[in-house]
C-alpha cells in the first residue's frame, strides 16, 4: 500500500513527510540536549567554584574543525546525488563516516587520559556535566555513523530503485548530522573554554 | 529546493565559503578565550560566536533559509520550550525564602553503597 | 446505496483485496498480529497491552486498599504468596507498599492510560478519521510499540530483584531515589517508555498535517483529531527533559556522580562519599516539566472521545468548535508554563511563586471553555441514552470536579495545607480516573463496532457504567475529607500513627470497599469485550449514524482503510441540517445535485 507524500512534496504544505519528520526529530533533540545544558547552568550557578583547564583545549578544537570538516563533506555528499554522480557521492559520504570515527577515536583518547589521571565522573559535578553531554554527543555521532554505514552499503540499493528517495533519505541523515554538529558548536566553548 | 544542477552548483560554492568561515570563527573563539576576560562579558561573546555559527550551519547546510512555513513554526515553538528550560528552573531555583546553606564537599569521591 | 457502502458484516481477515483492488501475497500470522505494519493492528495491541497494564496496576492499588483499612492485617488470598522480603506471614512490609504506589502510578500513567489512550485510540482512529491509509510511518509506528512493549517488561521485571521495584514515588524525588532500591530498572524502562512516545508523536504529527484527505481542512477536523495533534506536540516536546533528567539520575546511581545530591548528606548515620554540589531541585524541575504537560496528555484525547459521542448521541452540532480549537492549541502553549506549581513547597521565592499561580490560572480558562462548550452541547438534544454516551455524560461532571479541586491546589497559600495530602490523590484520580478513564470507556464501547464488526451488548454496558460510577466516587471523594483534615499521602498505615488522622481513618475501610466494589463492576466489562468480538450484533459500515469519516470505511476497514478515495465535503457535526431528510449529513457524502 502506497503512503502518499513518502517522495513527493505535499502541495499545500510543500513538505514530503520525512522531512516535517526529521526536524520534529530534531526539535525533540533539541529539548533533551536543553535539559542537559539547563542542568549545566543551575549546577555551574550554584556551584561557589568551578574548575578551568581541566580540558584539553586543542585537542577540542581540532574536534571541532573535524565536525566542521564533515558537516561540509556531508551536504556534500547530498549535492552530488541532485547532480547525479554517484561517486562523488559515495567518496562524501565515506568521508563524512570517517571524519565521524576520527572524533570518535579522539575522544576517546580524551577520555582515556581523563580515566587514567583518576578524573571520573564522580569527581565533581563539572566531570559528571562534562561527561554526560560529551557522551550523549558522542552516542548521537555513533548513531549517525551507523546510518551513514546503512546508506553505504545495502541501503545503497535504493538509489537505483528509487533515486528521488534516496536522495531524500540522505537530506535527511544530513539534517540530522548538522544538528550533531551544531549541539558540537555550543558544547565546545561552554564546556572547554568557559 | 532547486534540483537543477546549476543553482546545486551554486550552493556547492556557499558550502565551501560556509565551511571557512566556520573554521575561521571557531579560532576566533579560542583565540579570544585567550584574553581571558571577565566572565559575564567572556560567556557573551562565547555565546555570540556560537550563535552566529550555529546560525550558519542551520540556514546553509540544513537549508533553512529556504524552508517551508511549517517547519519554521515547528521551530520556533521548540526555540521558545528551550528558552524557556534554560531560564525558569534557573530563575525559581534562585528565587528563595530565606539563605540557601552552602555545605563542603567531603575530601574523599567514591560512589554511595546501594 | 453509497459509493463507499459495503455489505453488512465488514470485510473479513482473510480477503486480501485491499482498498486499491491490489492484491498481496497473504501475510503469515507473525506478520499479520504481531509484527504488523497496518495502524488498525497495531491500535489494538497498545489498547490490550494498555488495558491489561491499567487492569495490573488496579490490582495493586486493591492490594495497598487492604493494607490502608486494616494496618498489619495478614492479606488475604494472596498474602502468604508475596514472600518474605515483601509480606512476612502475608503482612505487607512498608517498603512493599510504597513498592506497590511508586508503580501503582508509574504502570496506571506511563503502561496503562497514554498507551490506551494516544497509542491506541490515536493510531486506530486517527488515520481512519482523517481519511488516510495508514499513519506516515508505519515502521516507525510498530516500533514505537514493541519499544513501549519493552519497557512494560522492563517495569514488570523490577519487581523481582533484591529490595524490589521502585519505592520512591512515581516522581522519584532525589535523593532517596538515588540510595533507594528498585529505581534502577525503573529508569531503564522509563528510557524505553519516552522513546517509544517520542516516535509515536512524530508519526501522529507528520500523518495529521501530511495525509488528510482531500478536502479536509484543519478547521473541518473532527476534534478528536486536534486533542491528538496538540498531544503530540506535548509528548514531542516535553518528554525529552525527563530522558535526560532520566540519564542524569542512572549516573548518580550507578556512576557515583552528584547531579542530584547535595554536599553533606548522612545515610544512616554515615556521611555520603560523593563529590555533592549537586541540587535535588534540578530533579524536581526536569521531572515537572514533562509531568505537567503530562496530564494534558492524559485529558485531552479524552475531551476529543467526549467530544465525538456527544455530537454523535445529541444529534446536534458541537457547541463553539471554533473555541474548542482555540482553547485546546492554547491550553498546549500554557502546560509548558505552569510546573512548577507542583513544587510550592521547596522554598521558592514570592516572584515566581506568583508567576507560576498566575499561569496556573490562567490555564484554567481554555479547560473551563471546552468543560462548557460541551456541556452546552447539551442544550435542546436529542439524547440517545447508549453506553458510550452515559460514560461520556458522566465525564463533565467527574471532570468538574477534578478541575475545580485542582484551584486551592494551584494558589499557594491554600496549596501549603493541602500538598501532599489525600487532597491532591483525590482531585488528580478525578481526574484521571472518572474522568479520563470513564472517557476511554467510552471510546471503547463507540468505537468497537469499526474495529470488528459487532457492537458490544448494551444492558451489560449499563451495569458496567452505574456500578463503576457510584463505585468510582465512593473510593475518591472521601479523600477530599481525609486530605483537608490533614491526613498525608504515602502512608503505609493508612496514617494511623497520627494523631489528628484518628477520625479519618475509618473513611479507609469504605474507600476500601468501593474500591474492590469497582473491581467487581469491571467484570461485565471484560466478559462484555470478549464475548462481543465472537458473538456480538453484526454492525454495517456506520451503526451509530455518525458524519465522520471513520464510518465510512468498512466495520472492519480491510488493508488501505478505505474502499474508494475519500473526499470531505464539510464540515465534521452536520447533524440535524435543516431541511434534510436524514438527521445526519456525514462529511464524505457528496451534495446530491
Amino acid at each position: 500500500m502506497n503512503i502518499p507524500y513518502t517522495v513527493e512534496e505535499r502541495p499545500d504544505t510543500g513538505l514530503a513527510n520525512g522531512k516535517l519528520g526529521i526536524w520534529l526529530f530534531l526539535a525533540s533533540e533539541v529539548m533533551l540536549f536543553g535539559a542537559l545544558f539547563s542542568t549545566y547552568i543551575i549546577l555551574r550557578t550554584g556551584a561557589p567554584e568551578w574548575p578551568h583547564g581541566e580540558l584539553n583545549v586543542w585537542l577540542g578544537m581540532a574536534n571541532t574543525f573535524i565536525l566542521i570538516a564533515s558537516s561540509v563533506t556531508m551536504v556534500m555528499a547530498w549535492a552530488s546525488l541532485k547532480l547525479n554522480d554517484w561517486g562523488k557521492h559515495r567518496l562524501y559520504l565515506i568521508s563524512t563516516f570517517v571524519l565521524a570515527g576520527i572524533f570518535l577515536v579522539n575522544k576517546y583518547f580524551e577520555y582515556a587520559d581523563h580515566f587514567r589521571r583518576g578524573e571520573l565522573p564522580s569527581h565533581s559535578t563539572f566531570l559528571a556535566i562534562y561527561y554526560t553531554l560529551t557522551g550523549l554527543h558522542g552516542i548521537h555521532i555513533l548513531g549517525g555513523m551507523i546510518v551513514m554505514a546503512y546508506f553505504m552499503g545495502p541501503g545503497a540499493k535504493m538509489w537505483k530503485a528509487s533515486p528521488d528517495q534516496f536522495a531524500n533519505r540522505i537530506e535527511y541523515t544530513g539534517l540530522y548530522w548538522h544538528f550533531v554538529d551544531l549541539v558540537w558548536i555550543f558544547l565546545f566553548p561552554v564546556l572547554y573554554l568557559l | 529546493m532547486h534540483s537543477d544542477p546549476e543553482a546545486i552548483r551554486k550552493h556547492v560554492r556557499t558550502y565551501m565559503m560556509v565551511g571557512a568561515a566556520l573554521f575561521v570563527f571557531t579560532g576566533i573563539t579560542v583565540a579570544v578565550n585567550q584574553i581571558h576576560l571577565a566572565v559575564p562579558l567572556a560567556i557573551t561573546v562565547a555565546l555570540i560566536i556560537a550563535t552566529m555559527k550555529g546560525s550558519m550551519v542551520a540556514a546553509v547546510f540544513m537549508h533553512l533559509s529556504h524552508e517551508r512555513m511549517l517547519i519554521y513554526g515547528a521551530l520556533v515553538l521548540t526555540v521558545l520550550g528551550f528558552l524557556i528550560l534554560m531560564t525558569v528552573p534557573s530563575f525559581t531555583t534562585r528565587d528563595t525564602i530565606g539563605t540557601p546553606v552552602h555545605v563542603e564537599a567531603p575530601a574523599a569521591a567514591h560512589p554511595p553503597a546501594h | 446505496m453509497d459509493k463507499t457502502g459495503i455489505h453488512p458484516g465488514g470485510e473479513h481477515a482473510h480477503v486480501h483485496t485491499d482498498a486499491h483492488g491490489e492484491h498481496h501475497e497473504e501475510l503469515g500470522f507473525w506478520r499479520k498480529y504481531v509484527f504488523s505494519l497496518d495502524h488498525k493492528v497495531i491500535g489494538i495491541q497498545y489498547a490490550i497491552t494498555g488495558l491489561l497494564f491499567l487492569l495490573f496496576g488496579f490490582t495493586l492499588m486493591m492490594i495497598m486498599r487492604w493494607q490502608l483499612a486494616y494496618p498489619g492485617r495478614p492479606i488475604p488470598l494472596i498474602g502468604l504468596w508475596l514472600g518474605q522480603d515483601r509480606a512476612p506471614m502475608g503482612i505487607m512490609l512498608p517498603e512493599f507498599y510504597n513498592q506497590l504506589g511508586a508503580m501503582h502510578g508509574t504502570i496506571m500513567v506511563f503502561m496503562g492510560v497514554v498507551p490506551l489512550a494516544v497509542g491506541g485510540f490515536g493510531n486506530f482512529v486517527v488515520p481512519l478519521q482523517i481519511g488516510a491509509p495508514d499513519m506516515a510511518f508505519p515502521k516507525l509506528n510498530m516500533m514505537s510499540y514493541w519499544v513501549y512493549f519493552c519497557g512494560g517488561v522492563t517495569m514488570l521485571a523490577s519487581f523481582f530483584p533484591k529490595g524490589g521495584a521502585a519505592q520512591s514515588g512515581w516522581t522519584s524525588y532525589p535523593p532517596l531515589a538515588i540510595i533507594a532500591p528498585g529505581q534502577t530498572l525503573w529508569l531503564v524502562g522509563m528510557i524505553f517508555l519516552i522513546t517509544s512516545s517520542l516516535l509515536g508523536s512524530i508519526n501522529f504529527i507528520v500523518t495529521i498535517v501530511q495525509l488528510r484527505a482531500k478536502g479536509l481542512s484543519y478547521m473541518r477536523l473532527p476534534f478528536f483529531v486536534w486533542a491528538q495533534f496538540v498531544t503530540s506536540f506535548l509528548l514531542l516536546l516535553a518528554f525529552p527533559p525527563l530522558e535526560a533528567a532520566g540519564v542524569l539520575q542512572l549516573m548518580d546511581r550507578l556512576a557515583g556522580t552528584s547531579f542530584f545530591m547535595p554536599s553533606g548528606l548522612v545515610v544512616s548515620g554515615k556521611p555520603l562519599m560523593i563529590a555533592g554540589q549537586g541540587n535535588p531541585l534540578l530533579w524536581q524541575h526536569l521531572f515537572w516539566f514533562l509531568a505537567h504537560p503530562e496530564v494534558y496528555v492524559l485529558i485531552l484525547p479524552a475531551m476529543g472521545i467526549v467530544a465525538e459521542i456527544i455530537a454523535n448521541n445529541t444529534r446536534k452540532p458541537l457547541w463553539g468548535y471554533k473555541a474548542l480549537v482555540y482553547s485546546v492549541v492554547f491550553l498546549g502553549f500554557m502546560s509548558f508554563i505552569v510546573w512548577a506549581h507542583h513544587m510550592f513547597m521547596t522554598g521558592m521565592g514570592t516572584t515566581m511563586s506568583a508567576f507560576f499561580q498566575t499561569t496556573t490560572m490562567i490555564i484554567s480558562i481554555p479547560s473551563v471553555v471546552i468543560l462548557t462548550a460541551l456541556l452546552l452541547s447539551l442544550w435542546g438534544a436529542s439524547i440517545r441514552f447508549t453506553t458510550p454516551m452515559l460514560f461520556a455524560l458522566a465525564f463533565l461532571p467527574m471532570f468538574g470536579i477534578g478541575g475545580l479541586t485542582g484551584l486551592p491546589l494551584g494558589l499557594a497559600p491554600s496549596d501549603i495545607h493541602l500538598h501532599d495530602t489525600y487532597y491532591v490523590i483525590g482531585h488528580f484520580h478525578y481526574v484521571v480516573a472518572p474522568g479520563t478513564i470513564f472517557a476511554l470507556f467510552a471510546g471503547i464501547y463507540y468505537w468497537f463496532p469499526k474495529a470488528t464488526g459487532r457492537k458490544m451488548n448494551e444492558l451489560l454496558g449499563k451495569i458496567h457504567f452505574w456500578g463503576s460510577l457510584i463505585c468510582i466516587n465512593g473510593v475518591f471523594f472521601p479523600m477530599f475529607m481525609q486530605g483537608l483534615g490533614g491526613m498525608n499521602r504515602r502512608m503505609y498505615d493508612g496514617g494511623a500513627q497520627y494523631a489528628h488522622n484518628q477520625p479519618l481513618l475509618k473513611y479507609n475501610i469504605a474507600i476500601g470497599f468501593a474500591a474492590w466494589g469497582l473491581a467487581l463492576f469491571q467484570l461485565p466489562f471484560i466478559y462484555n469485550f470478549f464475548s462481543s468480538i465472537k458473538w456480538g450484533a453484526l454492525v454495517d459500515r456506520n451503526p451509530w449514524e455518525s458524519t465522520t469519516l471513520e464510518w465510512a470505511a468498512p466495520s472492519p476497514p480491510g488493508h488501505g482503510n478505505f474502499l474508494t478515495e475519500p473526499i470531505v465535503y464539510r464540515g465534521p457535526y452536520e447533524y440535524s441540517v435543516p431541511g434534510h431528510p436524514r438527521d445526519f449529513v456525514p462529511q464524505f457524502e457528496p451534495e446530491k445535485a
